[in-house]
């Protein structure tokens, strides 16, 4: 299999219903697998910006941007690859934190400039925010405690400088 | 004015200009039916399926260039509607269609005859809107139309709540919004004019140019664009399925169809060419076979108004998104006079050499039906077809005269869509001549519209190309899968005479060439309902040439004894090297059964 690419395209779409089944659709039947995307509505309430991240050569990229922008309510389609962005996730973790451990933990979390946002006598569930490696990193390292539960937003972009979407 | 949501739809299409509307009623369009009731100018044509109603909306969308209009109820009524609007999605046609939904307050609560018919086309259709207040409708109606048919158009459909119909509000066809605003739909349809100018040295650089012309030319209106661009640069024509009357198929530049059961010369061509003028053309697969090995080592030039077209499959050296006909309206301002060329005489030679064939040996052949039907038609009727055999016969030996001609379901390849889009045609045009070619297989898939055609009076003539078998899958089971005939038998078929009759139309029986004028000369002396006549043909007739799916120019496959003749390369000596003998080739044919030859080669 050729080595595939890591992609991160936001789409402007127009904030109806429907308009997410549209694109995940869209994806699902031209057989593109999407890796993780993030809807949410944009400083403009009429206006919803979608961040998907998706591997492919420069042929399948071009096809899903393409087709992504010939649906009728998606308002423009910008792929990050070669534009300089800040790149953000954020993941809540849940993670055992045995009165023995807590101390480590911590110091972990403020390595990483995670929070604790809540504990009880056994866990721990952190929030961390940053870039997919750093949150690959916190999650390595926590796993010898063991993670109970962890959750993820998938990346969301943001072009560098003056220049917007 | 004080008006219902139905009143309000009825305004808004006879503002667009809607003049037909093909429709089936039920229980959630009750209000839309009623309002109709009473309103002028808009005939509402009941079908019997409605499948049948997308298909002629298709076909009045095909013939017409307008927007073709179809009106079913909820659920079942809009499923119904699925395999022609899917059709008319993959060939790009305008449609739109209306269906009713149940009202807003039980949606998603599985009411009676619910169907999330937005969620169920959202892949087959450019669009599609669910109308969830009355106010929404005049806007949601001319945004449908406009999407329908600008840019590269498509089927869009429109589902609408019982209440909505029934809501009142106040409102003047005269606020019917002119000017659409989609913000995030805008069509570029001026090509860009450095591309232009790089297509013209393209051309003006080439020594063995083709034009591949497709739907796209003929959505556009670009036939008198191709032709001159043909003419002028002498530079030959082939058409693919959509793309048929494109140019005129009897001008001297015209090598008809290519691809799979295209002519061996319009394959040859492309195959050798070192300049591939792909003009709203999609390199489908039934076109290119094998992608990699399609025009190998040619230029393409590729028109299309879809970006998304652009490098799908094949990247162009020349991409220029627009529409065609303004594109080639501004590169023929570029383009310089070719003179014929070496090139040319090569492909006339192939054209002379390897020509479409069929025995003439007494028995009753579709090929002889098909140029007896456009002979006694001058050419000039609407045919629309339906799939299989047949459909490729019909690709093959109906010269197109003119666009808008021909109707035929090429990508989605829709067995049924015949009849129903001859009804859509013939709507549209009570004068002229609409002959529907037909199988025995797919006739019996949409034959219940016979009644539609019988009740409106139209005289469509349906050639049924009977062979008691699914024919193209026969052909598929003989030579890939070992001869072994599985489920294709139609021994079993009604009598098509007493059908036609069982319908109030009139049935004709040929069965031998010399039966085949009269028959004809008979049905179209007929004006006031349809006729089908029931050709019976030998059952194991096949198609050729055929080039096996997937592969390449080389694997061509041809009658018995033409297999010698086949897949010659540029350049190769040995194409130049046949006797004159070989030249006569129908003489050749007619000597021979024509028996296709047996096994698979993998």
């Amino acid at each position: 299999m050729a080595q595939l690419q890591q992609h991160v395209i936001t789409a402007l779409v127009e904030n109806h219903p429907g308009v997410l089944a549209r694109v995940s659709g869209l994806f699902s039947r031209r057989g593109y697998n999407i890796e993780s995307l993030t809807v949410s509505v944009t400083e403009n309430p009429s206006i919803s910006r979608m961040t998907l991240v998706v591997g492919g050569d420069h042929l399948v990229l071009e096809q899903i941007t393409k087709q992504l922008h010939k649906l009728i309510e998606v308002i423009r389609v910008v792929d990050y690859t070669d534009t300089p962005a800040v790149e953000r996730e954020l993941a809540l973790i849940k993670v055992n934190a045995e009165p023995r451990d807590r101390g480590e933990i911590m110091q972990i979390v403020e390595i990483f400039r995670a929070r604790i946002i809540d504990i009880s006598d056994k866990t721990f569930v952190l929030e961390v925010t940053g870039g997919t490696e750093k949150l690959d990193k916190i999650r390595d390292l926590l796993s010898s405690y063991g993670i109970r539960e962890m959750v993820r937003t998938g990346v969301i972009a943001m072009a560098r400088g003056a220049r917007t979407a | 004015m004080r008006m219902s949501g139905a009143q309000i739809m009825l305004e808004c299409l006879r503002q667009e200009g809607v003049r037909h509307v093909f429709g089936y009623p039920g229980g959630a369009v009750l209000p839309i039916y009623d309002a109709l009731y009473d309103f002028e100018g808009i005939e509402h044509i009941l079908v019997r399926h409605e499948q049948g109603a997308s298909h002629m909306a298709d076909g009045y969308a095909r013939v017409t260039g307008q927007v073709g209009v179809c009106l079913v109820t909820s659920g079942p009524g809009a499923t119904n509607l699925v395999t022609g609007i899917a059709t008319a999605y993959m060939d790009s046609i305008p449609i739109v269609a209306i269906t009713g939904q149940v009202r807003t307050s039980v949606i998603g609560k599985d009411a009676f005859q619910e169907a999330d018919i937005t969620g169920i086309t959202m892949p087959v259709t450019k669009h599609n809107y669910l109308i969830k207040d009355v106010a929404d409708v005049p806007r949601t109606l001319a945004e449908a139309f406009y999407i329908a048919r600008s840019g590269r158009p498509g089927p869009v459909l429109v589902d609408l709540p019982l209440d909505i119909t029934l809501a009142e509000m106040e409102w003047e066809p005269a606020l019917y919004p002119r000017n659409v605003d989609v913000p995030a739909y805008r069509p570029t349809t001026r090509g860009h004019e450095m591309q232009i100018r790089k297509a013209a040295r393209a051309i003006a650089e080439a020594s063995r140019p083709v034009l591949y012309v497709g739907g796209g030319a003929v959505a556009s209106g670009a036939q008198p664009e191709v032709t001159e661009l043909a003419e002028r640069t002498n530079t030959l024509v082939t058409t693919t399925l959509l793309g048929k009357g494109a140019i005129d198929e009897t001008h001297r530049l015209s090598i008809g169809m290519l691809g799979m059961h295209g002519t061996a010369y319009a394959n040859h061509a492309v195959n050798n060419c070192d300049l591939l003028i792909a003009v709203g053309a999609r390199f489908d697969d039934r076109v290119t076979g094998k992608v990699d090995k399609f025009a190998e080592g040619a230029k393409v030039i590729h028109i299309d108004i879809d970006p998304a077209e652009i490098s799908k499959v094949r990247v162009p050296d020349v991409p220029i998104v627009g529409d065609v006909k303004t594109v080639l309206t501004d590169l023929l301002k570029w383009v310089e006079p070719r003179p014929w060329s070496e090139w040319n005489d090569q492909i006339v030679d192939w054209r002379t050499r390897f020509p479409l064939v069929y025995p003439r040996d007494g028995k009753l052949y579709a090929e002889y039906v098909i140029e007896q039907l456009g002979e006694a038609t001058d050419w000039n009727a609407i045919m629309t077809t339906d799939v299989g055999q047949h459909q490729m016969w019909a690709a093959q030996y109906f010269r197109c005269r003119h666009p808008r001609q021909w109707a035929t379901s090429g990508g989605l390849g829709t067995m049924g869509y015949g009849l129903p889009a001859a009804i859509g045609a013939q709507i549209a045009f009570p004068d002229k001549r609409v002959l529907c070619l037909s199988g025995d297989g797919s006739f019996q898939m949409c034959s219940q519209e016979l009644m539609t055609a019988a009740v409106y009076g139209l005289p469509i003539i349906s050639a049924i190309i009977n062979n008691r078998s699914l024919g193209m899958v026969r052909q598929w089971q003989e030579l890939f899968y070992h001869q072994r005939y599985s489920q294709v038998n139609l021994q079993a078929s009604p009598d098509f005479v007493k059908l036609a009759e069982a319908y109030g139309g009139v049935g004709l029986r040929v069965h031998r060439p010399e039966d085949v004028r009269p028959a004809i000369e008979e049905a179209l002396s007929v004006r006031d309902r349809p006729i089908v006549i029931d050709c019976v043909i030998p059952t194991e007739e096949n198609v050729y040439p055929m080039i096996p799916s997937g592969q390449t120019v080389d694997q061509m496959r041809v009658r018995e004894n033409l297999e010698e003749l086949k897949a010659p390369v540029h350049g190769d000596a040995e194409i130049w090297s046949f006797s004159d003998e070989d030249r006569v080739l129908t003489d050749y044919i007619e000597t021979t059964q024509g028996t296709p030859e047996p096994g698979h080669e993998e």
